[in-house]
């Protein structure tokens, strides 16, 4: 983490460009990824390390720590280059990315440092983050822990026993963001199992709920700041996102779900964010 | 293999191995504040309510959410806490399997999955409540110790054992008194099996409540025929041990495996497989549940319809005995009915 007296929202700006730049860096490289949810959610994680959590690779053995546990697993290539900028790992590493005998795999894994959880299976991170806040709350620490959740992956039945449990439990040190880039891999989240309206949902299951522009690094700053959103309560943040984000022609298009970019269409994408980096100077 | 004295088995006092599980907890909970049991409404079928009404901050209630429950103690064990997960071995390992594999598996949780009412515990509750299927499972899952106790010292033995260990575990017992299996002093390690009782003709090896009757077996046997068996406690199925295996089998003498588990996947299929890809070629049966939906019964009318009784154990092995080493596909016939 850069303390928030030294990071300002210009610079959250300005690194989430970069990390956009890298995601399709290594994406290529790897030629595989998951490039549009990557996209939608790396601002998130940007704050997240950058601006609000407790962690660092100077603390990651602390009991203290902040816990960040990404359910969505499949978006890891943002979770990567955002943890290679915080120094858990020299950057480079990253050009072994789904190669043989590579510890960078398409999910998280703790054989990289810096990742609390193995993920891919989607489901499983809201339980395991009950988990860690619930032993927050028995050892009287005060680390909260995230999870990052896709809309889609909501279906699964798994993050309703968890949700119900967290407010059960009153679990106000937890946060889960969930990345509403509206797409999943068949379609439209609405047209394959509507998910909506999730914050009557989840506020039924007793959480507090806010949403965001998840794509607004000063929105993000501000939702967190807000945290817990209510006392005794787990809160929900609901991160509207745009699938693709920051490259015109990836921007809420399903085939970028896992679509990786041709050379013509890196130089393309990359040409985009320069010019993006360069309007934030 | 050492020298061992033949032993009999010691009626003695007979606890249900779930009893000696919550008491054993209880006494490393005295000492340990970060000893958790987490529980899915199985407080009172786990025994653990004595357990809770001593340790209220270390006894966390999942409600009945074995996904959950997996997940949840994934999560705390992630944070140091020693988490003995508690839930009918049946669920544990069908409803939460995927929670095993990558919560608790894949990212190195050390959670102690205890699976209580295992087998046909659950007797005529039927199907739904019998886990013949979670040696199988299990045992193709990396990184994960696979327990079935045979009687209370193995079983205190084996909580103390996992507590100790920073490792994922997995163990079931059952819910009937257990008579201990010897009153000499076989220590218990987790991958070495215990041999309970020593003879040079056949050797029988069990796991966890099919080891008695292995035991019983054997006694039988030696009074009515003058067959000496040796009786193994293979209550680790995995890692199996393969070098009392080895050993054993290398003195040619048949083998009979008997589980409280379907025959498919379990003790008997890893001691098969490890033995055939070593050369050995000892005469060899496989007792356990056969691929069908069991008798409707108590546990011990259906462990007795199916052979894992003293009685169903010892006929096994005396047709074992009598068959050719390399049995002609007639005989092979007859032996499987």
């Amino acid at each position: 983490m850069i303390s928030e007296a030294t990071i300002s929202t210009a610079e959250l700006a300005r690194k989430s460009v970069q990390y956009r730049r890298n995601i399709l860096k290594y994406i290529v490289g790897a030629k595989a990824g998951h490039t549009g949810g990557s996209l939608s959610c790396v601002d998130i994680l940007n704050v997240l390390y950058n601006y609000t959590m407790n962690v660092s690779p100077d603390n990651f053995t602390s009991p203290d720590r902040d816990r960040y546990i990404q359910s969505k697993g499949h978006t890891v290539e943002a979770l990567f280059v955002v943890l290679a900028d915080q120094g858990f790992f020299p950057e480079s590493d990253l050009e072994t990315l789904c190669r043989y005998q590579s510890h960078y795999i398409g999910h998280p894994t703790r054989k990289v440092h810096g990742v609390e959880q193995n993920t891919g299976s989607l489901g499983h991170g809201l339980p395991l983050s009950v988990g860690t806040a619930l032993a927050a709350k028995l050892d009287g620490r005060s680390y909260r822990t995230f999870t990052l959740l896709g809309d889609g992956e909501l279906p699964e039945g798994s993050n309703w026993e968890g949700a119900l449990l967290a407010s059960h439990y009153k679990l106000d040190n937890l946060c889960a963001i969930i990345d509403k880039n509206g797409l999943q891999i068949s379609g439209p989240t609405a047209t394959v199992c509507n998910t909506d309206p999730m914050d009557q949902k989840f506020e039924a299951f007793g959480w507090a709920v806010r949403h965001v522009d998840g794509n607004d690094v000063a929105a993000l700053q501000a939702a967190f700041d807000a945290l817990p959103l209510a006392a005794g309560k787990p809160s929900l943040i609901i991160a509207h996102t745009v699938k693709g984000k920051g490259v015109s022609f990836m921007e809420n298009q399903l085939k970028w779900h896992h679509g990786v970019p041709s050379a013509e269409q890196y130089e393309a994408a990359v040409q985009e964010l320069d010019a993006a980096e360069a309007a934030l100077a | 293999m050492g020298e061992l004295t033949p032993t009999v088995a010691a009626p003695g006092v007979a606890q249900a191995n779930l009893d000696v599980f919550s008491g054993t907890l209880q006494e490393l909970a005295a000492t340990d504040r970060d000893l958790l049991v987490v529980t899915s409404d199985s407080r009172g079928s786990g025994k653990l309510v004595p357990f809770a009404e001593r340790f209220p901050r270390q006894l966390v209630e999942i409600g009945i959410a074995e996904q959950n429950l997996v997940g949840v103690a994934a999560g705390l064990a992630s944070t140091g806490k020693r988490v003995f997960a508690v839930s009918p071995a049946c669920f544990l390992t069908a409803r939460s399997f995927e929670q095993i594999k990558t919560d608790v598996a894949y990212s190195d949780n050390p959670v102690k999955l205890i699976g209580i009412s295992a087998g046909v515990s659950y007797g005529a509750l039927g199907s739904t409540h019998h886990s013949l299927h979670d040696f199988a499972a299990l045992r193709a899952v990396n990184n994960i110790t696979v327990v079935a106790p045979a009687d209370n010292f193995e079983t205190e033995q084996a909580i103390r054992a996992a507590a100790a260990l920073d490792k994922p575990v997995y163990l079931r017992f059952g819910k009937k008194p257990m008579p201990l299996l010897t009153k000499e002093d076989v220590p218990f390690a987790f991958g070495k099996g215990r041999v309970v009782r020593q003879g040079a003709d056949l050797i029988l090896i069990g796991t966890g409540e099919t080891t008695y009757p292995a035991l019983q077996a054997a006694q039988k046997l030696a009074a009515e025929h003058g067959i000496e068996a040796t009786v193994v406690s293979m209550h680790t199925i995995k890692p199996l041990d393969y070098d009392l295996l080895a050993e054993l089998a290398a003195t040619g003498a048949p083998i009979v495996t008997a589980e409280e588990h379907s025959i498919f996947g379990g003790l008997g299929e890893a001691c098969a497989s490890f033995l055939l890809q070593n050369g050995f070629r000892n005469r060899f049966k496989i007792m356990g549940i056969p691929d069908e939906y069991t008798v409707t019964g108590s546990q011990l009318e259906i462990m007795n319809h199916y052979g894992l009784s003293e009685a169903g154990i010892a006929e096994a092995a005396l047709k074992l005995l009598k068959l050719s080493v390399m049995p002609s596909a007639a005989e092979a016939s007859r032996v499987q009915q």
